[in-house]
């Protein structure tokens, strides 16, 4: 086994399907001679050149409707929209056009796309360049949505991503990037819709997605020596959901806590308790938490932006709330 | 210049008719309540499409418009297919999912009719882009309006196209609307062409209305973008006889006078009195044309009445490869996986069994 940090996943990754694969196109602002904003397609252009690696004008609806032509045109494009917080301007070109375009023809064509982009607060960006959108492409039927948290799961599901023929939306963390982890040697590849336990225990089930697992599992450490013992579920993937994995897991326990760092409203954990609810009804002993970014714009401030966001700490409350 | 032979300047003839009677029949199905929705009708605009498409190949692409029904039937579409889908029949293009404003045909290069204002433009850029980076020679054909070119992705596009010399030919047809708000209250220029420079593009203007003019410009467009020297932004002046859709008698906005000056420039008379002035048909030849035209519309039509609407269940599929969405519970469709599916394909709401 070898440590590599999730930067170096993402980037091994599509330097290896960039040369599998003459028809992947990476498409997006500042990812040439720049190497992309948070440095993950380093040295890509310089291998692969413009052909293959395009720097585009700042134009995010454009990009992704220039992603989803070469898509519907026998390419496999990858396109990166810098921040999550920028597919708003590229809504239309996502929403009304690619999620939709397979079933209004009729099923005539697939757009197989990636689109990968960033999320997450933590570096006092403030309320522009810090949100977590992916429970808005949950809402809109027609993506798969894959937001791992290891270097491990996103090697293995942004490959598999790459090589999917339904489009992906695929959410990267900002401050994941420098994480570590341990990979094995040679190819593997994840299955979109299986989650994975990254910690087993009995008294409580945390689902955790992306950064919240790193921070779940802290949590989960310091709950052991109080005596609580908490098992912790990554779906890996949003579309499709592993229900079956987290169900499981409830029916368990009996309790559960929902992390993600989308806002609560509407947010992941609001899907996902609903249908636990409705899956593990006769199990429950809690009712069920949801911890998220509070209802607010994300402020600048970090005495403010960490008060928002979720902690280790907020989960070890919630999880303390839900064992009571 | 490009100059079509007797053969083309016929079969443009022909095209041209067959739009007019295919949204004939639209106007005289809807008016009589056969056909659920809306319906944006081109009846005056066929010089454009047909035009433009006449300088196309079949392995071209086009991206079209909520108005899209011209630029299908030019592209090569079929009016049975097509006027099914806009009667929500299975056996439309789409299997009933798309209707009027999504018509699409790959095996034509149409990719798609679109119901969002310069929705097509980036799509069509893009293949622009594979063209260029696969040296596949393809052309790309984006039609739309000159509503569209306030819109954000009509600049993105243009940009792109301009700066990576793709092979794209952005024909706007400048109808003179944006829905109901005339050009000289949506923007302070006459000439849409002049945006071109802004681009490093050409820029053309053709008379909208004489499907000979639109050739040879388009032509000369589709030969430039072929030889690598880059997109075009050609420019037909046009107009629709019909309101924004069917139901909109479009008088609120325009004048009587109006409607008929243009009237007087219809584009079909004008090659109809060319064709037989240059003796390339005679009277008896255009009648037959006309005929064999209404023949075709009418059995489209009757075709497309007679086909099945689609079961309610069938809502759940297309949607992903291999894949059916959760049906409602209660009335008859489950859900569940489509065959062959792995069961990772099943996760979730938008595809659980239940048990």
């Amino acid at each position: 086994m070898r440590t590599i940090t999730c930067r170096q996943a993402v980037n091994e990754a599509l330097r290896e399907e960039l040369a599998r694969d003459s028809r992947i196109v990476m498409i997006g602002e500042d990812i040439g001679p720049y190497g992309g904003n948070f440095k993950v397609t380093e040295g890509l252009w310089r291998e692969f050149g413009d052909a293959r690696v395009l720097d585009t004008p700042i134009s995010e609806n454009g990009i992704c409707g220039v992603g989803l032509g070469l898509a519907i045109t026998g390419m496999r494009p990858i396109v990166e929209v810098m921040f999550s917080d920028f597919t708003a301007n590229a809504m239309d070109q996502l929403v009304n056009q690619a999620a939709k375009i397979r079933y209004m023809s009729g099923g005539q064509v697939t757009p197989t796309m990636v689109v990968r982009t960033v999320i997450g607060g933590g570096r006092s960006s403030a309320a522009q360049h810090s949100q977590s959108l992916h429970a808005w492409f949950m809402h809109v039927p027609g993506f798969k949505i894959a937001i791992p948290s290891t270097p491990y799961d996103l090697k293995g599901l942004l490959k598999a991503a790459v090589r999917m023929d339904d489009p992906v939306m695929f959410f990267e963390h900002k401050m994941a990037y420098n994480m570590q982890g341990e990979v094995p040697d040679g190819e593997w590849l994840i299955d979109f819709g299986k989650a994975d336990v990254k910690r087993a225990g009995d008294d409580v089930t945390v689902v955790a997605t992306s950064l919240m697992v790193y921070r779940a599992l802290a949590a989960a450490e310091k709950l052991e020596s109080e005596g609580i013992s908490v098992e912790v579920v990554d779906p890996r993937t949003l579309i499709p959901l592993d229900m079956d994995t987290i169900a499981a897991s409830v029916r368990k326990t009996g309790r559960v806590v929902i992390v993600d760092e989308g806002h609560v409203t509407c947010g992941v954990g609001a899907e996902i308790a609903a249908r636990i609810a409705y899956d593990c009804f006769d199990y429950l002993d809690a009712p069920i938490e949801r911890v998220g970014t509070l209802d607010v714009p994300i402020p600048f401030s970090p005495p403010m932006e960490n008060y928002v966001v979720p902690s280790e700490d907020d989960i070890v409350f919630a999880v303390k709330k839900a064992a009571r | 210049m490009a100059v079509p032979d007797n053969k083309l300047q016929i079969e443009m003839l022909r095209k041209m008719m067959l739009i007019r009677a295919f949204e004939e029949k639209i106007k005289y199905l809807f008016t009589r309540g056969a056909m659920a929705g809306f319906s944006h009708l081109y009846d005056g605009q066929e010089a454009v499409a047909v035009g433009g498409c006449a300088a196309l190949t079949r392995d071209d692409y086009i991206t079209s418009t909520h108005r899209g029904h011209g630029h299908c039937i030019a592209k090569g579409g079929d009016v049975a297919k097509m006027m099914a889908e806009v009667l929500g029949r299975r056996t439309g293009y789409c299997k009933g999912k798309g209707g009027s404003m999504h018509i699409f045909d790959a095996s034509l290069g149409i990719l798609g009719a679109n119901g969002i204002v310069a929705g097509g433009l980036p799509m069509g850029t893009g293949a622009g882009l594979k063209a260029k980076l696969t040296g596949s020679g393809q052309v790309t054909m984006c039609f739309f309006g000159d509503g569209t070119t306030n819109q954000g992705t009509f600049h993105e596009s243009l940009n792109m196209a301009g700066l990576w010399r793709l092979p794209v030919v952005y024909v706007c047809e400048n109808n003179g609307y944006g829905i109901s708000v005339s050009q000289a209250r949506h923007q302070a220029i006459r000439d849409v062409a002049v945006r071109a420079e802004g681009y490093g593009m050409v820029g053309a203007i053709a008379d909208g209305n004489d499907v000979l003019d639109v050739y040879e410009k388009a032509s000369a467009a589709v030969e430039r973008a072929r030889r690598g020297e880059g997109p075009t932004l050609l420019e037909c002046k046009t107009y629709r006889y019909g309101g924004h859709h069917v139901g909109d008698p479009g008088t609120l906005y325009r004048s009587n006078e109006e409607v008929a000056a243009w009237r007087a420039k219809d584009p079909i008379p004008r090659m109809i009195a060319h064709v037989l002035d240059s003796g390339v048909m005679t009277r008896a030849e255009v009648d037959t044309l006309k005929a064999e035209v209404d023949a075709e519309i009418e059995a489209a039509a009757a075709y497309s009445l007679e086909s099945p609407l689609p079961e309610p269940e069938e809502a759940l599929d297309d949607l992903f490869i291999g894949f059916r969405a959760t049906g409602r519970e209660g009335r008859g469709a489950r859900g569940g996986c489509a065959a062959g599916a792995g069961r990772a394909e099943c996760g979730g709401a938008e595809g659980r069994p239940r048990a």
